[in-house]
């Protein structure tokens, strides 16, 4: 008979062991939080909160470091994305759940799979070739001047990179609404179309909500592919047309730099930290809503 | 009548059309890819570092970013594995499942998902100074393992909720511990969902750019140590596009169309793999 | 260790889990290689009594238990009981085959295997002779290596059966062990037991009537979480003394 106390304290070891690397992960977010906090610091202590978020002035060689232009950017780019991908990811997602033959869906679903695993930078190189090209000539055509490295650019690469979040979400979420609705309300004599708006609008918007919230989350933080193709001019955009530098575009651009000046390089962990918290807050919303619907619909 | 009727092949047309443009993005980008990466593909392209230094040498290819993206992901992807796995499995219900613990670990992982990357890059910059590293594959390796842990341990996590509470109850009921049932039983079961899971995060870890920028530096030149610096497929594709040269672009073109098919050919493993492992129960 | 008296005798059991009582003091002895059935209508708390007598209990959160559960003389939910040793003593059957996500072989080996046989020889004896036990053995002898995801929930159930005593128990516990199968699986279960029951003492939980008349030699009967009458299957079955138990053998509560 094997020996019991060897067995039990292999158990005992491995509990111990797994408890510290849960912990661990658990506490990775708030050292990461602390972590950028430490290094953003010492421009902290220098300047007022809100002249660094909300001036507009960004010379680091004066020590000027005002982030609004960035923020505004992040804004800009990621509602023109949110604006192209909402409409077309819940159409989709409808269309994939409740109208496509198992035979289209069997065949989009893996595509979605594959375009959420494709890199940022072939993304961005996409943007270069095709998109920036593209906004040009919509520029020109409309008599607006733009080289195609614009806020618009970005916002439609962002879009497509967020349709695998929102699409493939939305339709779980669609898919989960109970049967019983749509039998009751096609046996009351409603279209098929008339009985899917009664699911959206009542049962899977919170779901559906989630998932956009998600989405923005995702389009805040994408540096690469956004950065080929926003134009990165530090000036608050005015129109669809005007080039943007987002927050993630400015500390990917200048991390050289960031050995020169101390100040310079704790401007910039700011802007990850700021980074950091409008994703967190956007995530957070969009787990809790998740959560409490993943209570009310599964079995736990 | 004829409104209802009217209304509905409208949105029809609307969801199909919107379809439509989702899948024509994909295939856009494949196209795109394909168009200016085939013909830069050359058995040199792959065999060989570039010759005369990344940005402004001629000659050679992407060896030194291919070899440098598979080190970098490899070592990550194993790391995060080894830390994943443990946590993973403690988060069920055996151990602190439906705990308040088990319960914010999770939103915490779930949220870490979601951080950009570039903020694992800012971070592994400062944890590589505080270490007294300077930018080589070992930061880079670092970084790409912060980036890769969520996104394995919940999707081993979400695999592992779902191995009936009745199969470890046999299990136990036969006289195994915990940590016996865990291992013989509960990870036989997930081996395909858990593999799915580590592909994932692989493919993650070969594509991501912002983490490494900071932290893996780039050369031209094939790592020997974890102190060297290394260079990775989409920073070749970064650094080298927006060069006046065009062999050097050419270089950059290639290593897009590479991550590509190093993309597409996971996403198909991970199907084999799973239809292959299917031994288990499958209730 | 007491080898004369009953097998298990249950002394003052209760289990909560949270508020809700769902056994309420019992208090029975359940006899040595015998079938005892434990009868009632669902929810009354016959799975759970069943699972205390292998403490499966304990891995449901929030769960209180009171009283004394002896096998062969000793409280198993002593503190210094070994949890692990006392499972080995009772295989347990559950109502929907679960077999391990691994090969036949290794589905009957896992228990052996757990506690130390690892020659190669002897494992294959004890397979064999399991599978035997099981009657499954002409059924998969070509096979073993195959997964046992394969089999049918007939012969999955058997298979489970001889996954459950190769472990060497003593006692063999049931909880609807034959609900979930076709007729045919299900009579082949029921004739294993009725072999077994020469070595081993069987427990099973169910809710068929027919089933307890025809393999019972021992009858407890609940209700709402109380032990409402027990005794011999003949007594219990067809002459009950309490009302209830009348009532339900009649097919008025169910």
């Amino acid at each position: 008979m094997k020996n019991i106390r060897l067995r039990k304290l292999k158990d005992l070891l491995a509990t111990r062991w797994m408890l510290s690397l849960t912990v661990f992960a658990a506490l990775l977010l708030v050292v990461i939080v602390v972590g950028l906090l430490n290094k953003a610091w010492p421009i902290l202590t220098l300047q007022p909160l809100n002249r660094l978020l909300f001036s507009s002035d960004w010379s680091p060689m004066r020590e000027e470091f005002g982030l609004s232009a960035f923020v505004l950017g992040t804004l800009w780019v990621t509602v023109v994305a949110m604006l192209i991908a909402v409409p077309l990811s819940i159409l989709t997602a409808v269309y994939l759940s409740e109208y496509a033959p198992n035979s289209i869906r069997g065949l989009v679903k893996p595509l979605l799979d594959l375009l959420a695993g494709i890199p940022s930078v072939v993304y961005g190189l996409f943007g270069l070739l095709v998109i920036v090209p593209v906004v040009s000539d919509i520029a020109a055509a409309l008599g607006v001047s733009s080289n195609g490295y614009n806020v618009l650019s970005g916002g439609i690469v962002l879009a497509i990179m967020v349709f695998p979040v929102v699409i493939s979400i939305s339709e779980e979420v669609i898919r989960t609404v109970p049967h019983g609705m749509r039998e009751a309300s096609m046996a009351l004599g409603a279209t098929k179309w008339q009985a899917t708006k009664l699911i959206i609008l009542r049962g899977a918007s919170p779901g559906i909500f989630a998932a956009v919230v998600l989405g923005f989350s995702r389009a805040i933080g994408e540096t690469m592919a956004v950065l080929m193709v926003v134009g990165n001019v530090a000036r608050a955009p005015s129109s669809v047309f005007d080039p943007a530098y987002p927050l993630p575009a400015l500390i990917a651009n200048n991390y050289g730099e960031m050995m020169s000046l101390p100040l310079y390089e704790s401007a910039l962990m700011l802007a990850a930290l700021v980074l950091l918290v409008l994703v967190l807050i956007f995530s957070v919303a969009a787990q809790v809503v998740l959560v409490r619907l993943e209570r009310r619909y599964s079995l736990g | 009548m004829d409104r209802r009727v009217l209304e509905e092949r409208f949105f029809k047309f609307l969801m199909m059309a919107a379809t439509l443009v989702v899948v024509g993005s994909l295939i856009g980008i494949f196209v795109a890819i394909i168009w200016k990466g085939a013909p830069a593909l050359s058995w040199s392209m792959i065999t060989e570092t570039p010759q005369g230094g990344y940005y402004l040498g001629k000659g050679g290819g992407v060896l030194n970013a291919i070899v440098g993206s598979l080190y970098l992901a490899l070592g990550a992807t194993a790391l995060a594995l080894l830390l994943a796995l443990p946590v993973a499995l403690f988060l069920q219900r055996d151990y602190i499942g439906r705990s308040r613990f088990a319960t914010i670990t999770r939103l915490s992982l779930d949220v870490l998902w979601g951080v950009p990357s570039i903020v694992y890059g800012a971070f592994g910059f400062i944890i590589m100074v505080y270490l007294g590293l300077r930018a080589s594959l070992l930061g880079g390796i670092m970084a790409l393992t912060l980036l890769e842990l969520p996104i394995m341990i919940r999707g081993i996590d979400e695999v592992a909720k779902r191995v009936p509470q009745e199969m470890k109850e046999a299990s136990y009921a036969m006289g195994a511990t915990r940590f016996e049932t865990t291992v013989k039983v509960v990870c036989r079961q997930i081996l395909p969902g858990a593999l799915t899971a580590v592909l994932l995060a692989f493919g993650r870890g070969i594509g991501d750019a912002a983490s490494v920028l900071f932290t893996a530096g780039y050369t031209d030149r094939i790592p020997h140590s974890l102190l060297d610096p290394v260079a990775s497929l989409p920073l070749a594709v970064f650094f080298q596009l927006s060069t006046p040269i065009p062999e050097v672009q050419q270089r950059a073109y290639a290593s897009a169309l590479i991550l590509l098919i190093i993309v597409l050919f996971l996403s198909i493993i991970s199907r084999i793999i799973t239809r292959k492992l299917r031994k288990n129960v499958i209730r | 260790m007491d080898r004369n008296g009953p097998h298990i005798s249950v002394r003052g059991l209760s289990v909560f889990y949270g508020d809700h009582c769902a056994l309420e003091n019992i208090n029975v002895d359940i006899p040595r290689q015998r079938i005892t059935a434990i009868i009632g209508p669902s929810g009354c708390g016959k799975t759970t009594l069943l699972r205390c007598f292998n403490r499966l209990t304990d891995l449901t959160e929030g769960v209180k238990i009171t009283g004394q559960v002896l096998v062969d003389g000793e409280d198993i939910y002593n503190r210094s009981i070994d949890v692990t040793q006392v499972r080995k003593k009772m295989g347990l059957l559950s109502q929907k085959p679960y077999p391990l996500p691994m090969s036949i072989y290794d589905n009957v080996a896992y228990g052996p295997r757990l506690h130390g046989l690892n020659d190669g020889t002897k494992l294959d004896q004890a397979v064999e002779r399991y599978l035997r036990m099981a009657g499954l053995w002409d059924e998969v002898s070509q096979r073993l290596k195959s997964p046992a995801s394969q089999l049918s929930a007939g012969q999955q159930q058997r298979l489970c059966l001889a996954r459950g005593l190769a472990v060497e128990p003593e006692a063999i516990l049931g909880d609807e062990p034959t609900s979930a199968l076709d007729p045919i699986s299900a009579r082949r279960i029921e004739e294993a037991f009725v072999e077994l029951k020469t070595s081993y003492s069987i427990v099973i939980v169910t809710h068929i009537l027919r089933q307890a008349r025809r393999l019972a030699d021992y009858v407890l009967f609940m209700y709402l979480g109380k032990l409402v009458e027990h005794g011999p299957a003949e007594q219990v079955l067809n002459d009950p003394k309490e009302d209830r138990t009348k009532a339900y053998v009649k097919g008025e509560i169910s």
